[in-house]
């Protein structure tokens, strides 16, 4: 049977990996037709000459930046606060967040926004994205920096208090540096989830902000193209190296 | 104010604006009336009522019916990869890396590949061609087959990772015992390991099940418009049809089944935040 399994896991491998292979693959290729004629590099000069493509990287870039920013620092309070003390209705909250189906999500903060126009003179635009992409990456920053908690002992905090330090002080010097792993770790998974998102961005974003994810949707859409093989390849390299150096930190 | 207060008062302004404010507000659409543009009093059980009108009821059972697809073909091509990470000998991190690493890059580019393999002028079809093996393209995409199959591919982690879970905890004397005591490796492995490694596969399917269920991108790209599952439904309404109601009417009904389906599980395993 052992023979059997690993002849299977070579099959496994390749069903999970061969996709994305040949499709970095033909991004090298010098014809537009599935037919390999050469290499060169055409397809990825062809990106940096799309505005719309170099428009909504740019803008997926600022979007996550932001939500990064703001859900790694929330979501480190909150997994802190659950720490010193559990909230099961907290807990539920952000547990279901992440099981909602995304369109759902999507629909539900359009219908918010919408909701928050009618007395606020605001329109969809970057800033509705943000927020979006802070509600659905915070559940993410709570889970993996609670995991790492686990990992801390309370005793820690409790003997910095008894040497004098305020739980304000016990929290920054003590807790926190424990926990910059957990933190880096959260950050890149926050950064990845929002720097992909389609579904949700789609319903909250306005006209002027449109992702990466989006144009290479509408492309999609129209059929392949070997620029999106490029920037698919571009995108696979650069987040599954984010995504690596997250799971190396997370270990440390 | 103390410190573990005024830390989560952050999470809980997220709870009330940003999480109960939203679904607030689609439910009270779910119960208002359709206008040219939005929604407006009359109050009405309406919108609920049309989804028992055959025409939705199909499209949910259909959206079941794939999920459900989809979720045992994760269970038949993840079981035997789980198991095979849990026995080897070397290389189980780099093992589980490669299940992981597809997994976390961009999930638009997965659905995207198999758009690349599979359209008329895809690999795939170029390939089989070249050989001679097909003389016309074989409409591989925009069907039920390339949703399953996208939906199958973008899923498999997360059926991997629990069952694995459990298996790497199983006591391999139980399998020595068994073998022991006569049974083949086949009867082993389906009256001995299979139902030890059940909570697994049970996180595993819910993990799967649902994503599956409320699934958008995939259907609407790989099934081109022609796969209409709950997730486009819902879209469609908020967004061409402008059937605010009733869009907010099926996306509460997908939010029950999902957090029903969600207690059931979390009262088999209740550690939180695992």
């Amino acid at each position: 049977m052992k023979r059997w399994l690993a002849a299977y896991a070579v099959a496994f491998y390749a069903f999970l990996h061969l996709p994305l292979l040949t499709l970095a693959l033909f991004s090298f290729n010098s014809s537009r037709f599935t037919r390999w004629e050469g290499l060169s590099l055409t397809w990825y000069a062809a990106i940096f000459r799309d505005p719309q493509i170099l428009e909504g990287a740019w803008n997926s870039i600022v979007i996550a930046l932001w939500a990064t920013a703001l859900a790694t620092v929330l979501g480190t309070l909150c997994a802190y606060g659950l720490w010193k003390r559990n909230s099961r209705t907290l807990t539920g909250a952000l547990y279901l967040s992440l099981v909602t189906p995304e369109i759902v999500t999507g629909v539900s903060l359009l219908a918010l926004f919408q909701f928050a126009f009618r007395w606020l003179h605001w329109q969809l635009g970057l800033y509705t994205v943000v927020i979006a992409h802070v509600a659905f990456s915070l559940a993410y920053v709570v889970i993996v920096v609670s995991a790492r908690l686990r990992t801390v002992s309370p005793a820690l905090e409790e003997a910095a208090m008894d040497l004098g330090a305020t739980p304000l002080q016990a929290f920054w010097y003590v807790t926190l540096p424990a926990l910059a792993p957990g933190i880096l770790a959260a950050a890149l998974l926050a950064l990845t989830v929002s720097f992909d998102d389609y579904v949700i961005t789609s319903m909250v974003a306005g006209v002027d902000s449109e992702t990466l994810p989006m144009v290479i949707y509408a492309m999609a859409r129209r059929g392949a193209s070997p620029v999106i093989n490029a920037i698919s390849a571009l995108i696979t390299v650069v987040f599954g190296a984010l995504i690596l150096i997250s799971e190396r930190v997370r270990k440390t | 104010m103390k410190l573990r207060t005024s830390f989560l008062l952050p999470a809980w302004l997220w709870l009330a604006l940003l999480f109960l404010a939203p679904f607030a507000i689609v439910l009270a659409y779910s119960f208002l009336t359709r206008v040219y543009v939005g929604v407006a009093p009359p109050w009405t059980a309406e919108s609920y009522q049309r989804l028992f009108d055959p025409l939705y009821l199909v499209i949910l059972a259909r959206s079941f019916a794939i999920a459900l697809a989809a979720t045992a073909l994760c269970l038949v091509f993840a079981f035997p990869a789980a198991l095979f990470i849990s026995r080897a000998a070397r290389f189980k991190t780099l093992y589980l890396q490669l299940v992981m690493l597809p997994f976390w890059t961009s999930f638009l580019v997965r659905t995207y590949a198999w758009i690349f393999l599979l359209r008329d002028t895809g690999l795939v079809n170029t390939v089989l061609q070249a050989l001679g093996l097909i003389h016309a393209p074989l409409p591989l995409l925009y069907n039920d087959g390339a949703v399953l199959l996208g939906l199958v591919y973008g899923y498999l982690p997360f059926m991997v990772l629990p069952i694995y879970a459990t298996l790497e905890r199983l006591d391999p004397s139980l399998v020595e015992a068994a073998a022991d005591l006569g049974a083949r490796p086949l009867a082993t492995l389906f009256r001995v390991v299979v139902p030890l490694a059940r909570p697994g596969i049970v996180a595993g399917s819910i993990l799967v099940f649902i994503p599956c269920l409320g699934a958008y991108l995939t259907p609407d790209l790989l099934g081109g418009g022609r796969t209409v599952l709950v997730g486009n439904l819902v879209q469609n309404q908020f967004t061409t049809a402008r059937d605010w109601p009733f869009g907010a009417a099926v996306s509460i009904a997908l939010m029950l089944i999902v957090t029903l389906l969600l207690i059931a599980f979390l009262r088999r395993e209740s550690e939180p935040l695992a």
